[in-house]
């Protein structure tokens, strides 16, 4: 382990973050608020941004154990951070629900335990979806865009950050490929703020909504979330974005570039869309007796599935009171979850589709014992290695969500709610059913539970091997041993 | 600069660390292993196919690239990745070709099918082994402006007249014009300035005129004539350059390979050069054929570890003779050098490497003074290029010691028009049209506008 390096890149993320804060203080101070919740943790961070990057180290290299433990580690510690500004400011007395929202921030899950969000000082509620717009894109790539890393070895970091099964680079520059991104993303933040105000949208809100779709986070300015404004342009501006944002970012460079042939042939793009398609309108068929007209319940069925497939976790209407089998089909969709390489959670759609092609494959070889069958995704045949990462991602994250809800059942709430809850917090959705329904919140949550449910959307969000690598102690071996050895 | 580099081996791996720091390389490569290993370390785009094929170069945006390098294991595929780069809009293309049969047809390959430069490693290596033979007390040998100044690698052994001496006293000392440009000491190189003292064990660097090298080598007492005699174990394509080489030089050569067939295949194509099938780890085959009395062994055998412990057997055996190794593998090569154990070390990768390293900054260098020749020592830290001056270099005629030089660049030598050698000094000025050497710690200089603070 590189531990100097670590400590390098950690410092740098932290004087990004302290720049960043930055903003939601202007903001506060166009609202008359005060700036000092956000002086004390800028000056803090740095701080200690400046103490862990004051030098760089001899050595540069990052070796795959160094990039997961960075990203790890960087995630806590943003958040930790983060989560400050809240406590001083008086919107969230308690530092532990402090962390949870600001974790639940970063990692676009959209959790929240506050019961009314209203009250909130406006430069807490701009930084609380401000953390969905960098979370989204990544905290490390957006330090990549602007601060290079001086030489390779940063392809860990991006590996350990970008969502889905393989990751890959736009340009041969790290940092271009990381500025590309940014800047499709930024655009097309844009795009979405400049049409809510065409709408009639505030500014102010029309920035948190941008923020929330295009994070894919969810949090909103106000308790009945987007369908507060009971507004169908705003329902479907949103519900469009967030559909959009849930897509490869790598297919919006290929529409730069005019590779439209990638874009219409993707399949994980098509598997999306048909998926998108088809829970649309069997929850428009399902809850047509309750909104009467066909068009508002497609209204309503598309921008809940965009909402939950997509991982944002918005709500235009309480889906809580649909019928079973229209619950049903969102809770699955919360499992699916959005494409690889977008800013959205879940297990991914490519990851399913390989699932399932490689489950036939395998089972036809059931059938024809000496058949050679080759997995092929998006037209390129999957090797063995690529199959076997997918399955133990699915092992790993089924095995960390049973133990998670076996620990969270202890809580003693009735079934859906303990089971919604943990699914929203580990896909990154934020509302579930019940008690945590889009109408509710987790602030009944322990303390504990709490911090349990935070450890999950890390988990989630980095796609659990960061996270999970950090309790392994083969990480830190070296460490100890060299310990030993030194008198 | 965009770069496309074909082939992830070890050239192909040796080119992306030396141009991934200024360029934009993108890497092609069948195996999806080596890509793999390849973006972990360097900030390069790994594309996974043929490079030869069009969709491939396609996926890797080769019609935005200047320069297409292609050191895939095939000869057929480089030359047609070229081929096919110069019709995506590929302006500068480097194939690697190997294969002695299309050796003749260079220049139709040249001019009638578009390639920048050929490169052939054997041949090149050859050559690098042939330059150390001709002045066997250095390590390693590289030529400036034709071979009118050269620039030699030399270990101080331990009991040289050399250790702790001051080098500001160098020349009272020898009485020769010779200039130290650059030292490696303990995995540090330095660019040494008048107080510098030297130790045994340093690794240094000079230049000088071919004469004055002779002498000064006789003054240390450790001077070896041109080599007369070599043996050669391997009878490889290399050795088939490397041989008629040396015989048009005059010197006799003796090869020895186990295989039969190749070395009646090496008797008929070189008549003059002795071929002996037998095993060239046995000290007794070696005796028999004279060990003590040859002036140099070279181990050019495809197996880096055969080479190695030949040539230190060979060196055990006969005191002053010159051992010669070919090491591919790059782990190999640092070991060798750091234990002292063989005269000198040659590696076709790094040869390749440097050749296209040479190419590259040439064609990165603005117009005007343009990089002549460029050769990389001390593993690539240190690099010596050679300018020609032309009429708009500001500083023509300004005596050196009014120059005020960037730090870690050191004026190494000027070629005049006419020939003359001048081992510069403060009063030295430069003229039009003179070729100047600079040594420098930094690798990105492209321009000799570039060295002055």
């Amino acid at each position: 382990m590189n531990y100097q390096m670590i400590g390098y890149v950690n410092g740098r993320i932290l004087l990004t973050e302290a720049a960043l804060l930055a903003l939601p203080m202007v903001v506060a101070l166009l609202y008359g608020e005060s700036a000092v919740p956000f002086l004390i943790p800028i000056a803090a961070l740095v701080l200690t941004g400046l103490a862990l990057s004051f030098r760089q180290p001899k050595r540069t290299a990052l070796y795959a154990r160094d990039g997961l433990a960075v990203v790890a580690l960087a995630w806590i510690a943003v958040s930790a951070f983060g989560a400050v500004p809240f406590v001083l400011s008086g919107d969230i007395p308690s530092y532990v629900d402090a962390f949870f929202e600001t974790v639940s921030g970063f990692t676009t899950t959209g959790a929240s335990i506050l019961t009314a969000v209203e009250p909130l000082s406006r430069g807490g509620l701009f930084w609380r979806s401000f953390t969905h717009w960098v979370g989204g894109m990544g905290v490390l790539v957006f330090v990549m865009a602007i601060l290079p890393m001086s030489d390779g070895h940063g392809m860990h970091l991006l590996r350990a950050e970008v969502p889905g099964p393989s990751v890959g680079k736009l340009v041969s520059r790290m940092s271009d490929t990381a500025k590309i991104l940014y800047g499709i993303y930024f655009v097309m933040t844009v795009i979405e703020i400049v049409l809510l105000l065409l709408g009639g949208m505030p500014l102010f809100d029309s920035c948190i909504h941008a923020f929330g779709s295009a994070g894919t986070g969810g949090f909103s300015c106000r308790n009945l979330s987007v369908g507060a404004y009971n507004s169908p342009y705003f329902d479907i501006v949103i519900g469009i974005f967030m559909l959009l944002f849930g897509v490869n970012f790598n297919l919006y460079y290929f529409l730069l570039i005019r590779r439209f042939r990638d874009v219409f042939h993707s399949e994980e793009l098509r598997s999306y869309l048909l998926i998108v398609t088809a829970a649309v309108v069997a929850i428009a068929v399902d809850i047509v007796h309750i909104y009467g007209s066909a068009a508002t319940s497609l209204r309503h069925a598309f921008f809940q599935v965009s909402s939950i497939i997509t991982t944002t976790g918005y709500s235009s209407v309480d889906f809580n009171t649909w019928p079973t089998f229209s619950k049903a089909i969102l809770v699955v969709l919360m499992f699916v979850g959005a494409c690889a390489g977008s800013t959205g959670g879940g297990i991914k759609v490519a990851r399913v589709v390989i699932l399932i092609k490689a489950s036939y494959g395998d089972m036809r070889r059931m059938l024809h014992p000496n058949a050679v069958s080759t997995v092929r995704f998006e037209g390129k045949p999957l090797t063995d290695r690529n199959l076997r990462s997918v399955h133990l991602f699915l092992t790993v994250y089924i095995l960390v969500f049973t133990v998670s809800f076996l620990l969270l059942s202890l809580e003693q709430f009735d079934l859906i709610t303990t089971f919604t809850a943990l699914t929203a917090c580990i896909n990154n959705i934020g509302p579930g059913l019940e008690l945590v329904g889009p109408m509710g919140n987790f602030a009944a949550f322990s303390p504990w539970s709490k911090l349990l449910l935070s450890f999950n959307m890390l988990v989630g969000r980095l796609e659990i091997f960061p996270t999970l690598l950090l309790f392994a102690p083969s990480i830190w071996k070296r460490r100890l041993l060299s310990r030993k050895i030194a008198p | 600069m965009r770069i496309i580099i074909v082939g992830a081996g070890k050239v192909g791996l040796a080119l992306t660390q030396q141009l991934s720091v200024e360029n934009r390389v993108t890497v092609i490569d069948q195996n999806s292993q080596l890509i793999d290993n390849i973006i972990n370390i360097y900030d390069v785009m790994g594309v996974c196919g043929n490079g030869a094929s069009y969709e491939v170069q396609k996926e890797a945006e080769a019609e935005k690239a200047e320069l297409l390098i292609a050191t895939a294991s095939s000869d057929e595929i480089n030359i047609l990745a070229c081929l096919v780069a110069k019709k995506l809009g590929v302006e500068h293309t480097i194939a690697r070709i190997r294969n002695p049969e299309y050796e003749t047809q260079l220049r139709f390959m040249r001019e009638e099918l578009g390639l920048s430069m050929a490169i052939n490693p054997e041949k090149a290596t050859a050559r690098e082994v042939a330059r150390v033979l001709r002045f066997p007390a250095a390590m390693k040998l590289e030529s400036f402006s034709k071979g009118r100044l050269e620039l030699v690698e030399y270990r101080l052994s331990e009991n040289s007249a050399l250790d702790g001496m001051l080098l500001a006293d160098l020349y009272r000392n020898i009485r020769v014009r010779v200039l130290i440009c650059a030292v490696a000491r303990k995995g540090e190189t330095i660019i040494p300035t008048g107080e510098f003292v030297l130790h045994a064990g340093d690794k240094i660097y000079l230049t000088a005129s071919p004469e004055q090298l002779s002498q000064f080598f006789r003054h240390l007492g450790v001077f070896r004539s041109r080599a007369s005699s070599v043996m050669i174990v391997g009878a490889s394509k290399m050795c088939y350059y490397l041989a008629s080489e040396l015989l048009e030089m005059g010197m006799s050569v003796k090869i020895i390979d186990q295989n039969e067939q190749r070395c009646v295949q090496m008797g008929e194509m070189l008549p003059r050069a002795l071929v002996i099938v037998g095993d060239g780890t046995n000290s007794e085959l070696l005796h028999e054929e004279g060990i003590e009395q040859t002036d140099a062994f070279v181990a050019i055998t495809g197996l880096d570890e055969a080479n190695i412990l030949m040539s230190m057997s060979a060196a055990k055996q006969s005191g002053d003779c010159k051992v010669v190794a070919k090491i591919n593998r790059k782990p190999l090569v640092d070991l060798v050098s750091a234990e002292h154990m063989i005269d000198s070390v040659v590696s076709a990768a790094s040869v390749t490497t440097e050749l296209i390293v040479q190419y590259v900054r040439a064609m990165q260098s603005a117009s005007g003074a343009k990089v002549k020749t460029l050769h990389r020592l001390v593993d690539g830290a240190v690099e010596a290029l050679e300018f020609g001056v032309s009429a708009d270099v500001p500083f023509i005629g300004v005596p050196l010691k009014d120059l005020t030089l960037r730090s870690g660049i050191l004026l190494a030598g000027i070629v005049r028009q006419s020939g003359q050698i001048v081992i510069p000094s403060g009063n030295d000025v430069l003229h039009e049209n003179d070729d100047v050497i600079v040594v420098t710690t930094d690798t990105t200089l492209q321009d000799i506008h570039d060295i002055l603070q």
